[in-house]
């Protein structure tokens, strides 16, 4: 069981979320293992947000069980999200901050060592490609850059589990590529879970794919095995999520 | 954890104007009522004179001031507690404070005391004002003592009821006007009290406050301040983890 725990940095079995009488995720298993970039593809609508919700601890499931790192969410959320680095579809800044106090307030709020909280600063910053905007107001930044210091918030405190949600929406080609370089990086030595509509993204950056449907998961596949069946990512894509009653595993 | 929160919302007050203005507005406000009541003192001064046990500067200055302060307070608190949960709701930043390894109880707390300190200094910057009278006499310490942390703990409460209806909703100025519609309603409730009698005595805030400002530290006002805190922060705490089950 152990070996288990250390194996898979995050486990959600099972999970389901009502929203009254509506199916929002329904019966969804997911697994990351250490090092693993995952792709979460869906159409708009699949449930993709709401299953990402609940695996951060913003949204309880209303059945199943997530554990992070052996610890369960559920059960003892603040030991087990201070493994998670999430960055929401919507990057939750603050517009009157600088980027350095905003950054240092994710710091703290993550109960990183005050000794630690400057290098930990540049760090990220040397990172996310925002080293000589330190002083610069959120508020004033390009949709790119608040990409990057919202990026910067997820990974400030060195999670184990990144978890970004449609990070490169509204983002010019280059600062794509970017972005893209950063999550093969990030993903070297941590679990990412790349929740993204564009499939070339998934093609370039993920080991692994899950696509989602209807709240249900329809495809859980590694690339590798994608390309060894010799099918295209893409018309699985639009066969899975086009059909009306999606084949389910 | 806590004061991480509440030193984040003492700076996002005071890097906006919002704050300053604020406190510049109500202290104008207060010194001119102020130099009125001392303007009135003066005048009635050789009156005063012919009395045995004549009222002095506290209860002919200080008291109608915290007393006027205690409705200004209730005009302002909603502009500042609308914005804390409802904003970041619409900013969507509450995610922010959701995902970090920090409690929903930590996030309410930190955010109270954030917004009790900036109050506070609301208090004292009145308490400062009047210490110039020291020039002129002496006060009685207890009775003003008494008045500024009835004031205090008014505020405080008018905080804990702002945080909670700012929970509920995701555009601030519903949050502002729902406030100030639950506060007018006390101070009408506070109009028809009578002196000592009837339920709407012991619900009323502003009686409470009354007596603290009359010098009066009552264990049962005490009680119903540090209950009425307690009540809206436990609602305030309840409905952000409700969010999370329900919503």
């Amino acid at each position: 069981m152990k070996d288990e725990c250390d194996y898979f940095t995050l486990s959600a079995q099972h999970i389901q979320r009502n929203y009254g009488a509506r199916i929002a995720v329904y019966d969804f298993t997911l697994q990351l293992k250490k090092g693993e970039v995952l792709g979460l593809l869906g159409p708009n609508g699949a449930g993709k947000t709401t299953a990402l919700r609940m695996i951060t601890g913003n949204l309880a499931p209303s059945s199943g069980s997530i554990e992070v790192c052996g610890v369960d969410l559920l059960g003892e959320p603040q030991k087990a999200k201070a493994h998670i680095g999430y960055l929401p579809e919507i990057p939750p800044l603050y517009l009157d901050m600088t980027v350095n106090e905003y950054l240092r307030f994710a710091a703290r709020l993550h109960r990183i060592d005050k000794q630690r909280i400057a290098h930990a600063l540049e760090h990220c910053k040397q990172r996310c490609g925002l080293a000589d905007r330190g002083k610069q107001l959120i508020g004033t930044m390009s949709k790119g850059l608040q990409q990057r210091v919202g990026i910067a918030q997820a990974i400030i405190h060195e999670p184990d589990i990144i978890i970004l949600d449609e990070p490169t929406v509204g983002l010019d080609p280059n600062q794509m590529r970017e972005m893209r370089a950063l999550i093969r990086d990030l993903g070297k030595s941590r679990s990412v879970i790349l929740s993204t509509h564009i499939l070339s993204e998934v093609e370039s950056v993920c080991d692994r794919v899950q696509i989602m449907h209807d709240g249900r998961m329809v495809l859980n596949e590694t690339l590798a095995g994608l390309r060894q069946k010799d099918a295209d990512l893409e018309m699985e894509f639009t066969r899975l999520t086009q059909n009306p009653q999606p084949i389910t595993h | 954890m806590i004061f991480t929160i509440a030193r984040k919302e003492l700076y996002m007050m005071f890097c906006s104007p919002l704050a300053w203005m604020l406190l510049t507005s109500m202290q104008l406000l207060f010194a001119w009522f102020f130099l009125g009541r001392l303007d009135a003192f003066l005048q009635l001064q050789p009156q005063l004179m012919q009395i045995a046990n004549p009222p002095g500067f506290t209860e002919i200055i200080v008291t109608p001031v915290f007393a006027l302060a205690a409705i200004v307070l209730l005009l302002m608190t909603p502009l500042l507690t609308m914005r804390q949960f409802a904003e970041e709701r619409k900013s969507h930043t509450l995610t922010l404070l959701l995902s970090a390894p920090v409690s929903v109880t930590e996030v309410v707390l930190g955010k109270f005391l954030g917004l009790i300190v900036f109050f506070m200094s609301v208090v004292v910057l009145i308490v400062a004002m009047f210490l110039t009278l020291l020039a002129g006499g002496t006060l009685d310490y207890g009775l003003l003592i008494s008045g500024a942390s009835g004031l205090f703990l008014l505020t405080c409460c008018f905080v804990a009821l702002g945080l909670y209806i700012s929970s509920l909703t995701i555009q601030p100025v519903i949050a502002a006007i729902g406030m100030l519609g639950v506060l007018l309603g006390f101070w009408v409730l506070d109009l028809v009290t009578s002196d000592h009698e009837g339920w709407t005595y012991y619900v009323s805030i502003f009686k409470q406050f009354e007596l603290f400002n009359n010098g009066l530290i009552d264990t049962f006002s005490l009680m119903y301040f540090l209950l009425f805190m307690l009540f809206f922060l436990v609602l305030t705490i309840r409905s952000l983890d409700g969010e999370r089950l329900h919503g």
